[in-house]
């Protein structure tokens, strides 16, 4: 039996959240003033959760690397955030999106915790909505939806190609009527660097003053981690500069157990790596696949001239196209998961057909759209007869509307207009679907450490669908986290102010001091960014997009001889007393070393292919699914849970068996 | 290609600084204004010395976090882009460009290109929201339809990302154009409209105490304006000042 106990609620499906909100224990009014809060990270889920946590009267501190919570990297969301509002009236419900991201996730999600996700979706829409997010409308005033891959109904809201942006700024601005009122109290600049557990459980933070490199200690009754996902593993990703795993590795180290740490999502539509420099990856929302059709050439000696600079895809004829996501994928076409539509280009571009000069892309084409759009368009507009340059005209206007400033920062960022020219896609890594395990209410394995949004495994099993990790930090940010934690605070009444002068609190910060005085002692033979693109080169080749069992051997203990070589020779110039970039960076990949070698261990011991989670061994061998990832639910549908001790590839598994009481688990086809 | 960088140092916010200068060569024009920069500090910590520090973050143009002046201008020659998004391919071999921080008396320096801009957080703390719980029950948020258009503008409002390259451009370190996004943003849609006088008081108030200048009019925010952020806002923001003092 496992010692995990996820505390999904009995009853009917629909009945457990409503029936769990009835039972749990609650904190009066005048007592939440004597309790206080630490929320780390301020993107969607801290910062909605800090907000409504003040809201309801506790005492809260929120930290953040950036100088202002408004800059966490959810800001970054593109395309939308979806809810169960069915206002197209296409059949949507909240069962459907329940079901979706059930399936989308490949099976390796609960059952419980998706559909409370789907339940409070419509509320969060509500609830923008009257904080003045600008979504986008239709001409009747009313609110405009769009359709995202893997699914067949429209119910993402969106605003333009910011909607993460606009969600954020609403969530911060409810942090700042908090703010205003007293009841938040915002630390920036500061880097949270341990966790402080007292008689087991969860009571403060050590963290570092950015500024003036001071090292400060911060108590609290609880402490709640949203500090996003870990996908700087990779050193080249979609992420923010400074995303990383600190906050919640650190947790890791003192008790909270990490799930899935293999699960990470890779984004077809990506804008393909230019050269040695790089430094991030820029995301093409995958919205563009509701227009953009995909496709590399059918001959392959059509793709080394296109490599070579001799042919131009627009020389191309339709028949000499191969339009590979809707040859292999009828049903849904070039919106089929993440997972499949990206490991489809690695395929074709493995096979020599890729098409820019590192023969790492293929095509994302809006000609059709446009054509199809310019006509629609000349159609209502009264022009009969038009000419294909005024269909062009019209059809780029409307393109223009929908997508301009994606199309816009493609032309910044490659020097080509993608409204003449097909666009070149490859796939990244964008989002983390492991992070803490947590239970129903979001409490870790520490008691009193919470996990919010990326941060936590919880909601997105094997593989995220598109437009749902907006709708899960602001889910459990305003709706879940802020009530499940009551229950737990109810036993902390009379507890008082927690004290920092304690040997506790002396223990932890030594620690802290300690590994920072060790980082800037190295031999100074090699940067931190070496260390980290080292890294990166191992993860991406070895734990990428596909993995198999002599990869990921290989890639532990990779990892560990360059984790040695980084504790001895890194360099980290300046000193700790002041801001310093470079130590921040080396505290960051210091971490990664260490999650990288679980990341491995992880996808190793799991044997089966599932959702962003491919291995080789494991596909299907005859039939229709033939070449197609294969699960295998009899012996790997549970949740992987680690348990530290003492070096990454010795953590202990802990198994908490999935169970699907109203899913029919089944093959996951979108042919 | 070579070029020569010209460098604003300062060791922290009371230490006089200086422009150093740097030579560079190899580099591309695929890399960004930023990579460029990362190959010299990689180059600087090789030799043994501090690299330059300057804010970056989401390195995609929206998290708003650079604040260097290029050449004089925020953000640099091109438009509507942030110093992230700017490629070396606008620059030409031989190039000599300096580099500085946003200036402002309201942005202090942390350290060489690094910038203090709690100034803007404490002009939002004032009064730039909606006082709405999170209850879970609010209207259905199809109960009021809103005007396209005026949706629209409320979104191009929105947009604003807190760079801080408004009050760079102009010689009056004003924040007007800042301010008046999320003035106007509220202004125009029903939501805002309940707490819209005593948001634009307290709003304008903050903003004159954290030093700012005033607005003479110049446009220069407006076209150094990353995000294309229009002076409509700032004349809607004159006028909801004004309704608003009447108010008194």
């Amino acid at each position: 039996m496992s010692i995990l106990d996820s505390k999904i609620p009995e009853g009917p499906l629909a009945d457990k959240w409503t029936k769990h909100k009835n039972t749990i224990n609650l904190v009066n009014p005048a007592n939440k003033r004597n309790i206080d809060i630490i929320v780390v990270g301020t993107g969607l889920a801290g910062g909605s959760a800090a907000a409504t946590l003040a809201e309801l009267g506790y005492n809260v501190k929120t930290f953040c690397y950036q100088d202002s919570p408004r800059r966490a990297h959810s800001i970054a969301a593109q395309g939308g955030i979806n809810a169960a509002k069915n206002y197209q009236g296409d059949g949507d419900s909240v069962y459907r999106l329940f079901y979706d991201t059930v399936k989308g996730g490949d099976y390796r999600s609960r059952e419980g915790n998706v559909h409370r996700l789907a339940e409070v979706s419509t509320n969060i829409i509500d609830q923008c909505v009257a904080q003045g997010v600008p979504f986008a409308r239709e001409y009747g005033g009313l609110l405009d939806n769009r359709s995202f891959g893997g699914v067949l109904v429209s119910r993402t809201f969106y605003a333009k190609g910011q909607t993460g942006q606009q969600l954020l700024l609403g969530a911060y601005s409810a942090m700042n009527r908090q703010i205003n009122r007293g009841k938040i109290k915002s630390y920036t600049r500061h880097e949270m660097l341990d966790i402080v557990k007292i008689d087991g459980k969860a009571r403060g933070i050590i963290a570092r003053d950015l500024v003036t490199g001071e090292i400060e200690r911060h108590s609290a009754h609880a402490v709640v981690l949203a500090s996003g996902g870990y996908g700087n593993l990779f050193y080249l990703s979609t992420y923010a500069m400074g995303s990383n795993v600190t906050a919640t590795w650190k947790a890791h180290r003192r008790g909270a157990f990490f799930a899935n740490p293999c699960y990470t999502q890779i984004h077809p539509t990506c804008i393909p790596v230019s050269g040695d420099h790089q430094s991030k990856l820029t995301l093409m929302s995958e919205s563009l696949r509701n227009d953009g059709r995909i496709w590399v050439p059918k001959r392959i000696e059509d793709a080394e001239a296109i490599r070579a600079g001799t042919l131009k895809p627009t020389q191309l004829s339709e028949e000499e196209r191969d339009y590979y996501l809707e040859r292999r994928y009828p049903a849904f076409g070039n919106l089929v998961p993440r997972d499949v539509a990206s490991r489809a280009a690695k395929e074709r571009c493995d096979a020599g057909f890729g098409v820019n000069k590192t023969g790492e892309a293929v095509y994302l084409d809006f000609a059709a759209a446009i054509q199809r759009y310019g006509a629609e368009k000349a159609h209502t507009s009264g022009i009969h007869n038009p000419t294909k340059e005024e269909i062009t005209k019209l059809g780029e206007e409307v393109v223009e509307a929908k997508y301009g400033n994606l199309f816009q920062m493609y032309e910044k960022i490659v020097d080509e207009n993608p409204y003449k020219t097909p666009m070149m896609i490859y796939p990244a890594v964008h989002y983390a679907m492991g992070g803490l395990w947590v239970d129903y209410n979001l409490q870790t394995t520490i008691p009193g450490c919470y996990a919010a949004g990326e941060a936590n495994f919880s909601d997105h099993g094997a593989n995220r669908l598109g437009a749902s990790a907006l709708m899960q930090g602001l889910a459990d940010g305003y709706f879940v986290l802020p009530y499940t934690i009551g229950d737990y605070l109810s036993h902390d009444i009379l507890t008082g102010k927690i004290p920092t002068d304690t040997p506790e609190f002396d223990e932890a910060e030594q620690h802290v001091k300690d590994r920072i005085q060790k980082l800037m002692s190295g031999s100074g033979a090699h940067s931190v960014d070496y260390y980290h693109k080292k890294l990166g080169k191992i993860m991406w080749n070895k734990c990428g997009m596909s993995r198999n069992e002599k990869d990921l051997k290989e890639a532990i203990d990779e990892i560990t001889a360059l984790r040695e070589d980084f504790w001895k020779n890194v360099k980290v110039p300046g000193t700790a007393d002041n801001m310093n970039p470079e130590l921040e960076k080396a505290g960051r990949v210091a971490d990664f070393l260490e999650l990288g070698e679980l990341f491995a261990k992880d996808a190793l011991d799991r044997k089966e292919s599932c959702g962003g989670h491919f291995r080789e061994e494991s596909v299907e061998q005859s039939g229709e699914q033939k070449g197609e990832a294969l699960r295998d639910d009899k012996n790997f549908k549970y949740v992987a849970a680690w348990e530290y001790k003492g070096v990454p590839k010795e953590a202990k598994l802990h198994k908490e068996d999935l169970v699907f009481e109203n899913i029919e688990l089944k093959t996951r086809s979108y042919k | 290609m070579k070029l020569t960088l010209k460098i604003w140092r300062q060791k922290d916010a009371k230490s006089r600084g200086e422009l150093v200068d740097y030579q560079m060569k190899g580099i591309e024009g695929d890399m960004s204004f930023l990579e460029m920069l990362d190959v010299l500090n990689e180059e600087l910590i090789n030799k043994g010395e501090e690299p330059v520090v300057f804010d970056h973050d989401c390195r995609e143009g929206i998290c708003g976090v650079c604040s260097l002046q290029i050449n004089g201008e925020p953000h640099g020659p091109d438009r509507l882009i942030t110093a992230c998004q700017l490629h070396m391919r606008k620059f030409k071999d031989g190039d000599t460009i300096f580099i500085e921080p946003f200036r402002a008396k309201a942005f202090p320096i942390i350290k060489d290109l690094m910038i203090d801009r709690s100034a803007f957080d404490r002009i939002q703390q004032a009064g730039g929201y909606i006082s709405v719980n999170t209850s879970g029950n609010t209207v259905d948020a199809n109960a009021i339809p809103i005007e396209k258009e005026k949706a629209d503008d409320a979104f191009a409002a929105a947009t604003c990302i807190g760079c801080g390259a408004c009050v760079a451009a102009c010689k009056n370190a004003s924040a007007m154009l800042f301010t008046s996004a999320k003035v106007s943003q509220y202004a125009l849609l029903p939501q805002g409209q309940v707490e819209a006088a005593d948001r634009v008081l307290a709003m304008v108030k903050q903003m004159d105490e954290e030093g700012f200048g005033n607005c003479t009019n110049t446009g220069a925010c407006e076209i150094e304006c990353p995000k294309g952020i229009s002076l409509e806002n700032i004349a809607r923001m004159n006028r909801e000042y004004l309704k608003a003092s009447l108010k008194g």
